[in-house]
């Protein structure tokens, strides 16, 4: 074989296996989330029933809860967020580390559910990014799993700054 | 990422960090595992132990009394549902009580028995999250899943007959959503059975250890005298002694037919909350094999066309039906103008409604008198002279519900 | 006649002179006074008759009346299992009461709350900051001239 086509060759071996080691860095990432269960209302009783035995998320690798937001990186705001409690996410989120994901859990979260008035923040994306939303009040714990797989495909194809930046 | 301007401090501390030597002031919450994320506690201690304490709550103050001023009276009941929402159901009846009250409406028999037995099977969900959460709080983690899987099939089974598991907005004025499907009597026996199983188990892990009596006996001692003083009611109440319970005093409902003990502990410590609890999770499951056996036939909702919506045939043919119907959803049910204090037994004490209506569909004022919101102003006394650690289970025992606490 | 029956009749029957409004109404005692008495019914009620247990401190707004708001007052009777309400009126000029805490401890949490929601000053509550809403909160949001969806948010919003 000419030296052209054997680099040719040895190129492809060369992302096939840079593309396994994406993916299995991918796979490594998407389950080892440390959620911070920033709780406050109902959909606290579905984000037990949901970490505990018969919806176990212990499975996804999503149960280990933090309750440093220095040590976490999913944030699962819990139920609804009033003006009172605003100061309060907006510094745990930036306590955070990069990268961080956020999940609005609940329909208080996500737009501040039939609380229209002037105690509660219509959504936490007004003061924080949001990167799943899951509605229900409260959502039934099959739709936080289904939530939380589908943060995980995308955490499975975010490229990590510094594993996959250096090799 | 930081923002450009400091974040404001939503509450003004009663007392600030260098007022005293050689005492350090943190602040407890309020995103915090143990004071279920919405209380804040500045706890002011001397080494470990706790020597003043200031309590803020209102961090899910949700606007529930103002919202009430622009719905009818039974758009509210999801609303009312969501104070309390371990045991949702004792809200709705609570609600749908005292409006009816207010209306000089009486509900029919089968109504009046399910509604005891749905409370008090509530009453059990509410109690098996308190203690799973105060166990867990401890380390308990076996008992926590223990009880909380208990809780799961509570919550299925509760799915079954009102479509949710959570918050159900069951109670109607004048009645209930709909009457009970087949078969639901028979798995409630098998999930009593399975109650009976779970709580022997978790009676065995945690009575007699060594570890949480050591935590819990003479911890967060409260007098009877005090504690009628600073407003408890509920299992706190009868933990000091003092068997005050509104199903037994007052009976509502189905409750003076039924056959049951009002457990009452003896020091007022966090480890007589929680054996109160467990007890009163066995009574409950006592008046609702007596209310299985003796449920009386009959229609769920009370003909009255003030607040029960016709039936469906009714309403495609008749005009006056229609009529009717239309007006219940579209300006509600016209309440007669007063006032009205009712309360019931909730899981954590006397949940009362304090209702006034200028007669409409709209309510003048609707208040809750919440028994979590009372206790917690009475908190401080049971921290303080105590550890920092003692801190969780004394606040995991009082068992402050953020929804009914805050409103 | 029953102690539950008897209670309100000796209440009513030691008080209705006195008070501006009496009556019973759906099973428990409502009696309304004058501000300036508020203290004085309520140690009655404690000492005399035995309410020991003061539930609930809340307030009604009536925009377009004078006095504006109605103070409520609900106590029971753990001996007797009995309720009663006391009202007072208190005009929006002077939206002062006095304060039961010397009385009741329960009292504490219950009329901050009523402060922060209407605006009702307890004299002798030496703790009315802001327990349900927070510091900066401009206005009473129970009375009725507050619009339900004015938020005064406290972190500033995204983008």
């Amino acid at each position: 074989m000419s030296v052209e086509a054997r680099t040719v060759q040895n190129r492809g071996a060369f992302e096939y296996l840079t593309t396994k080691k994406d993916e299995f860095v991918g796979w490594a990432r998407k389950f080892s989330l440390f959620p911070y269960p920033f709780v406050t209302a109902c959909c606290a009783m579905e984000f037990m029933s949901v970490s505990s035995t018969l919806y176990d998320t212990d499975r996804f690798g999503a149960a280990l809860p933090r309750f440093s937001p220095r040590q976490s990186d999913l944030l699962m705001v819990v139920g609804t967020i009033t003006h009172k409690q605003a100061p309060v996410l907006r510094r745990v989120y930036e306590q955070m580390c990069e990268p961080k994901w956020v999940i609005a859990f609940g329909v208080c979260a996500t737009s501040g559910g039939f609380y229209q008035n002037y105690a509660t923040l219509q959504g936490i994306d007004r003061i924080i990014p949001v990167d799943l939303y899951i509605p229900g009040c409260p959502p039934r714990p099959e739709m936080v799993i289904d939530g939380i797989m589908k943060l995980q495909d995308r955490i499975a194809h975010d490229s990590h700054p510094i594993i996959q930046g250096t090799f | 990422m930081s923002s450009e301007t400091p974040l404001p401090n939503p509450i003004r501390p009663a007392f600030g960090p260098d007022e005293r030597a050689g005492t350090t002031v943190v602040s407890i919450g309020p995103s915090h595992p143990a004071t279920h994320g919405t209380v804040q506690i500045i706890a002011e201690l001397s080494g470990e132990r706790i020597v003043r304490a200031d309590v803020h709550c209102g961090y899910l103050h949700r606007g529930f009394e103002k919202e009430c001023e622009s719905h009818t009276w039974s758009n509210l009941i999801p609303y009312v549902d969501r104070l309390n929402y371990c045991s949702a159901l004792i809200n709705d009846f609570a609600y749908c009580d005292a409006v009816e009250r207010l209306m000089e409406i009486e509900i029919t028999p089968r109504c009046r028995y399910l509604r005891t037995l749905l409370a008090e099977y509530s009453r059990i969900a509410d109690h098996l999250t308190c203690t799973a959460a105060m166990l867990m709080e401890l380390g308990a983690m076996t008992a926590f899943l223990y009880l909380v899987t208990l809780r799961d099939y509570l919550y299925e089974h509760l799915a079954a007959l009102t479509g949710a598991r959570v918050t159900y907005s069951f109670g109607r004025i004048g009645g209930l959503a709909r009457d009970l499907p087949p078969g639901w009597l028979e798995r409630l026996e098998e999930i009593l059975r399975q109650l009976d199983v779970f709580v022997g188990r978790v009676h065995g892990l945690v009575d007699e250890n060594r570890i949480f009596i050591d935590r819990m006996r003479d911890v967060g001692v409260l007098r009877s005298q005090e504690a009628i003083d600073w407003g408890y009611t509920g299992p706190v109440l009868r933990s000091t002694g003092v068997p005050r319970d509104l199903r037994k005093d007052t009976p509502y409902l189905a409750y003076a037919e039924l056959d049951f003990e009002v457990p009452v502990g003896i020091k007022g410590d966090n480890y007589d909350r929680y054996y109160v609890r467990m007890r009163e999770m066995d009574e409950s499951v006592r008046m609702i094999r007596q209310i299985a056996e003796r449920l009386p036939p009959g229609p769920i909702s009370v003909e009255d066309r003030r607040c029960t919506l016709p039936e469906k045939q009714l309403v495609y043919t008749e005009i006056e039906s229609l009529i009717n119907h239309f007006k219940l959803i579209s300006e509600g049910p016209q309440v007669p103008a007063g006032e009205i204090y009712a309360a019931h037994e909730g899981a954590n004490g006397e949940l009362g409604f304090y209702l006034v209506s200028t007669g409409g569909g709209v309510p003048h004022r609707v208040h809750v008198r919440a028994p979590s919101f009372v206790h917690v102003g009475g908190i401080h006394r049971l921290l303080e002279g105590y550890q920092l650690a003692d801190l969780v289970p004394t606040f995991g025992s009082i068992n402050m519900i953020g929804g009914e606490c805050d409103r | 006649m029953n102690v539950a029956e008897a209670l309100p009749q000796r209440v009513l029957a030691r008080w209705s002179s006195l008070a501006q409004e009496a009556a019973i109404a759906h099973g428990t005692l409502a009696l309304r006074v004058a501000p300036e008495r508020l203290v004085e019914l309520a140690s009655s009620l404690k000492l005399e008759f035995g309410f020991d247990l003061l539930l609930d401190v809340t307030g009604v707004d009536w925009p377009g009346r004078d006095p504006r708001f109605d103070v409520v007052y609900h106590f029971y009777s753990t001996r007797d299992f009995v309720r009663t309400r006391l009202k007072t009126r208190v005009p929006e000029c002077e939206p002062a009461v006095d304060s039961l805490t010397a009385l009741y401890n329960s009292a504490r949490f219950a009329e901050r709350e009523c402060h922060d929601m209407f605006g009702i000053e307890f004299r002798g509550n030496a703790d009315l900051r802001p327990i349900l809403l927070y510091e900066g909160f401009v206005g009473h949001p129970l009375r009725k001239d507050y619009p339900k969806q004015r938020e005064q948010p406290l972190v500033s919003y995204r983008k």
